[in-house]
């Protein structure tokens, strides 16, 4: 074998390690391991004077490997890197052993135990340290469009965004006209703004800017490639677009509860999108109006909330009141969603007009009366405990908003996934909500979850942010540390493909015949899901190699065996 | 004119998002922070519904991306003094306080924690427990850096001590250090100062600072955090026993004519959450949430309540109670259900429990009003940032070139601030492109 020159540095941390781990004990048990030439301790490895020693060692000793016992790669592995690079080393022959987290702090009590830890933890770093490789960062360029999927109230303020930044925006819409389920709303929360105010701007801003294309009628039929690089192709249109990201705007489309309350077969049963459009014909006059909430949402098999229906049956019993300010209007509901404090007043100003909120008990809901035609609605009343029968003139049913039908074609298409809900599965919850896990994507409005029209728009414009990024950099760096398959040990058998979260693996055609698996280094993440599930060990993560981690567990096991 | 530079008010999640996407979208970014360390309120919560992700540790790798950034200017420990000029054009005037701890020098080891003898309440444990006069604000601060408390450090009040100094092997500790006015010309500006807890003493009838077993949530997630006063352990002041019964009351302060009549819009769940995590943590243990309406409109918020009752037994009562009295240390919660089954007895019921959590209202930071006023931006009645045209602009304030996101301009949770931040990011992107064309 190879003679290496393996440089070792245990850091002292204050006392953070020095005072539980005995340090120059590990210093001279990590200068006797093989291929180690040099090795010192440092009372902080991360200061100044603790990186300039490093960068100072590597030239002095010619060290070709470099290990840090310390702290976190959490927190320092770039800093270490770095120095490693800036002593001309490549940064990836570079190694961390954490034996702060790892031995000083969790083994408090236990100095003697702590410092055999340290040792073996070393010695299994200068282990793996042998067979790292020098890797190559690459960077691939990124082509300065977008194409954002859908015309409604999301789609159109990212367009508009994005090529406000200076960015050119192909911008999708299935419908023959922008505006998405806008277009089919009356007026909105909470000043009741008129649709119109806030459509209108938006749309002519859209279709007046020059660096915005507009297809209408069209819908995405296949997309390939990656972040920066992607081939787009569209129905009713010759060849490829070519974009260097992409923003999921689909939206949502409005619950229509067939079978439910009678609908759609009674008459004067309708939903709340069907009531808007008669309040934009200018129909009212309604004398008593029950509204019944959660229809089809926070049920078993749909158990979300729709956000902002309660704000929905708010506004139209509102404006209804003030087309007749006798009307009788009820809204029957579980628990009222306004949360924040203009969703609050408005829930104030709705009972002030004189719209009445009666809370039912899903498990005995509301029941429609009369034949042909509802004549009124029979409740039970949970906060007076007994059941109470209702004039309707009118039944309106407030239903969420749930997934477009087709999104499971699109989520193939772009390889990013759906939530067992079929909304958009976005990267994180809580820190990553408008993003996927698959780089150069984004996601906004109700294609996500149900979401009103502020909100839509907030989402539009991060979602816009996020697409800008790649975009106004020009360039996206290419993670070092990514997965290779050996194509003469794969069978194809399509486990990695099926549990890569980054859709970075395809099966190819080999030189043999049959399928292989090919990994798109542009895409990996370097998680090592693929490895993992690889019955064969033809995939291979570079600098986690199975010679790599072998030499580790190897170190280890020869330690204990050869100890008391 | 410096149209490349932007400054963000505020180091909570909402300020750290917005400065990471500014500076990655090619801004320099000037991010100024009034405690020795970003982080926020994230920073002191130990979960985070509906994930029960760890907060920290989600929160953690976004603090060091944001302050290792090459564009970011990370200001901690300092605080706008003045602020002139336009959109495009603001020249703003920072005061960084003393840390008297020289920032190139200190490795962050604690060796002066150590030696420290002077202990004094913990703000960030809401004075649950102490910390020393030279301190961390928290394990994983950013940056990682000692600061000396001048009100509470010896050598200030008496002229002597310097132990920190001795023993500090880095020779980090500066006495002499002073404050220093920073003078920046940015583009745009960005508001993220976050919210303080009501101080829920107001409403007497609830006994908090009266009865012992009386808390707040956000000192529950200190008390159930890992790296909290009591390591995790759900000790009841009383008698630092873990209790078997908890309570939580939702609306205190909130949805109140008498103190804010808006609904805080993170409480419902936060509380679910709290009740999921004591359960986790005793198993056997029951809760109750007394609630108003159960406002749980997020993405995966139903599935979550639902996990609360099935997994946990959590009971959702809809109740505010009217008063809280104790009996040998043990509080009982008075009130009245709203719902009724039918023929159910009308009543004023009694529970006694082992310790009450109330979920207090949220309200605009402190410090807000004063940055706000600096700023001429307009406020609601709440003391919100008034946002004039939601539905188009929702990040934008009243004064151009200025924007807001998350807590500062209404109630909102993780995501949404977020979300608002990076929004936040785009319209300044917008508005500075235009302005360079």
């Amino acid at each position: 074998m190879a003679k290496r020159r393996i440089g070792v540095f245990v850091c002292y941390c204050g006392n953070n390690i020095g005072g539980i781990v005995r340090v120059p004990e590990v210093v001279e048990y990590a200068r006797c391991l093989p291929n180690v030439v040099y090795a010192e301790g440092s009372l902080y490895a991360c200061s100044e004077e603790g990186l300039s020693s490093i960068k100072a060692k590597i030239a002095a000793y010619g060290l070709d490997r470099v290990v840090v016992a310390s702290c976190t790669p959490r927190t320092h592995e770039t800093l270490f890197r770095n120095a490693c690079e800036e002593a001309g080393l490549n940064r990836y022959l570079f190694e961390f052993v954490n034996v702060r987290e790892h031995c000083s702090w969790i083994h408090m009590r236990a100095p003697d135990e702590a410092t055999e830890k340290a040792k073996s933890l070393i010695k299994m770093g200068v282990a793996k340290s042998y067979y790292l490789e020098p890797q190559e960062e690459l960077e691939s360029e990124v082509y300065p469009e977008a194409l954002v999927i859908g015309g409604g109230v999301a789609g159109m303020t990212a367009a508009l965004n994005l090529a406000q930044q200076g960015l050119k925006v192909h911008l999708i819409e299935r419908e023959k006209e922008l505006g998405g389920l806008l277009s089919q709303v009356n007026k909105l929360f909470p000043a009741n703004r008129d649709v119109k105010e806030i459509f209108d701007p938006l749309a002519e801003g859209v279709k007046n800017h020059p660096l915005i294309t507009i297809y209408l009628g069209s819908e995405v039929e296949g997309v390939e490639g990656f972040i920066g690089n992607f081939k787009v192709r569209i129905t009713r249109v010759e060849g490829e677009i070519k974009v260097g990201t992409i923003i999921v705007a689909t939206g949502g489309r409005e619950l229509k509860p067939i079978g439910q309350y009678g609908y759609p077969t009674v008459a004067n049963v309708l939903t709340q999108l069907e009531l808007e459009g008669r309040l934009k014909e200018g129909i009212d006059g309604w004398q008593s109006v029950v509204m019944i909430n959660c229809v089809g949402a926070r049920v078993t098999g749909r158990f979300y909330c729709g956000r902002f229906c309660c704000l929905t049956a708010m506004k139209n019993a509102i404006l209804i009141k003030e087309g007749n300010p006798q009307a009788k209007v009820y809204i029957l509901l579980q628990d009222v969603m306004a949360s924040g404090v203009e969703a609050e007043r408005y829930y104030r100003r709705s009972m002030e007009r004189g719209v009445r909120f009666i809370r039912y008990d899903p498990i005995s809901p509301p029941q429609i009366l009369g034949e042909r035609q509802a004549e009124g609605v029979k409740v039970y009343h949970a906060l007076i405990g007994r059941e109470v029968i209702l004039p309707a003139q009118m039944v309106v049913l407030t239903t969420p908003l749930v997934p477009q039908a087709d999104n499971e074609r699109l989520s193939k298409m772009l390889k990013v996934p759906l939530g067992s809900e079929g909304f958009f599965l976005e990267a994180h919850l809580k820190l990553r909500p408008i993003e996927f896990a698959t780089d150069g994507i984004y996601l906004c409005g109700s294609a996500r979850y149900p979401s009103d029209i502020a909100e839509s728009v907030s989402q539009a414009y991060a979602a816009s942010a996020k697409a800008a990024i790649p975009m106004r950099q020009g360039l996206v760096r290419v993670e070092a540390i990514t997965a290779f398959s050996q194509e003469r040990l794969c069978h194809g058998c399509g486990n990695c493909l099926r549990v890569c979260p980054f859709g970075a693996i395809e099966l190819k055609g080999s030189e043999r015949g049959g399928k292989v698996a090919w990994v798109n280094a542009a895409q990996c993440k370097g998680c090592g899901c693929c490895v993992a599930a690889c019955p064969n060990g033809a995939m291979q993560q570079r600098s986690f190699s199975d010679q790599q981690l072998m030499a580790m567990i190897e170190a280890l096991v020869e330690e204990v065996s050869s100890g008391p | 004119m410096n149209n490349s530079a932007v400054l963000v008010i505020g180091g909570g999640i909402a300020g750290i998002q917005a400065s990471i996407d500014l500076a990655n979208l090619g801004f320099q970014v000037y991010l100024v922070e009034r405690t020795p360390s970003i982080g926020g309120r994230m920073a002191q919560l130990d979960k985070t519904f509906p994930t029960n992700d760890c907060s920290i540790c989600i929160l953690a790798p976004k603090m060091i991306e944001c302050a290792s950034h090459k564009k970011v200017n990370l200001l901690t420990y300092s605080e706008v003094i003045e602020v002139e000029g336009r959109a495009g054009d603001f020249r703003v005037k920072i005061l960084k306080k003393p840390r008297f701890v020289d920032m190139n020098r200190c490795t962050g080891c604690g060796e002066c924690v150590e030696n420290c003898p002077r202990r004094v309440p913990n703000e960030f444990n809401l004075f649950l427990d102490k910390r020393k006069a030279i301190y961390l604000l928290f394990p994983q601060a950013v940056p990682h850096k000692m600061t000396i408390d001048a009100q509470n450090c010896l050598y200030f009040l008496k002229g002597r001590c310097r132990l920190c100094e001795e023993v500090c092997l880095a020779k980090a500790i500066d006495f002499e250090q002073e404050e220093k006015i920073v003078e920046l010309s940015v583009g745009a500006i960005i508001l993220a100062t976050g919210f303080d807890p009501f101080d829920v003493s107001a409403l007497k009838e609830y006994g908090y600072g009266e009865i012992k077993n009386v808390i707040t949530g956000l000192e529950f997630e200190r008390l159930i955090s890992a790296s909290g006063p009591t390591s995790g352990e759900l000790e009841r002041p009383s008698d630092k026993k873990p209790p078997q019964v908890i309570a939580f009351i939702q609306c205190v302060g909130s949805r109140d004519v008498n103190y804010n009549p808006y609904c805080s819009a993170v409480c419902c769940m936060h509380a679910t959450k709290e009740a999921i995590l004591a359960g986790e943590h005793y198993p056997g243990l029951r809760s109750f949430v007394f609630y108003t309406d159960l406002r749980a409109a997020g993405k995966r918020f139903q599935e979550y309540i639902n996990r609360a009752k099935e997994e946990y037994g959590v009971t959702y009562i809809r109740a505010r109670p009217g008063k809280i009295t104790a009996k040998d240390g043990r509080p009982i919660i008075w009130y009245e259900e709203t719902l009724f089954k039918e023929g159910e007895e009308r009543k004023v019921r009694k529970m006694e429990v082992d310790l009450v959590v109330l979920c207090q209202a949220l309200v605009p930071h402190g410090s807000h009003q004063e940055v706000t006023r600096k700023l001429g931006i307009e406020l609601d009645e709440m003391g919100f940032i008034r946002i004039p045209d939601r539905l188009s602009r929702p990040v934008d304030t009243s004064v151009e070139g200025v924007f807001a996101c998350g807590f500062c301009q209404g109630p909102q949770d993780i995501p949404d601030s977020v979300i608002q931040a990076s929004g936040a990011a785009a319209r300044v992107a917008e508005l500075l492109t235009v302005e360079r064309m």
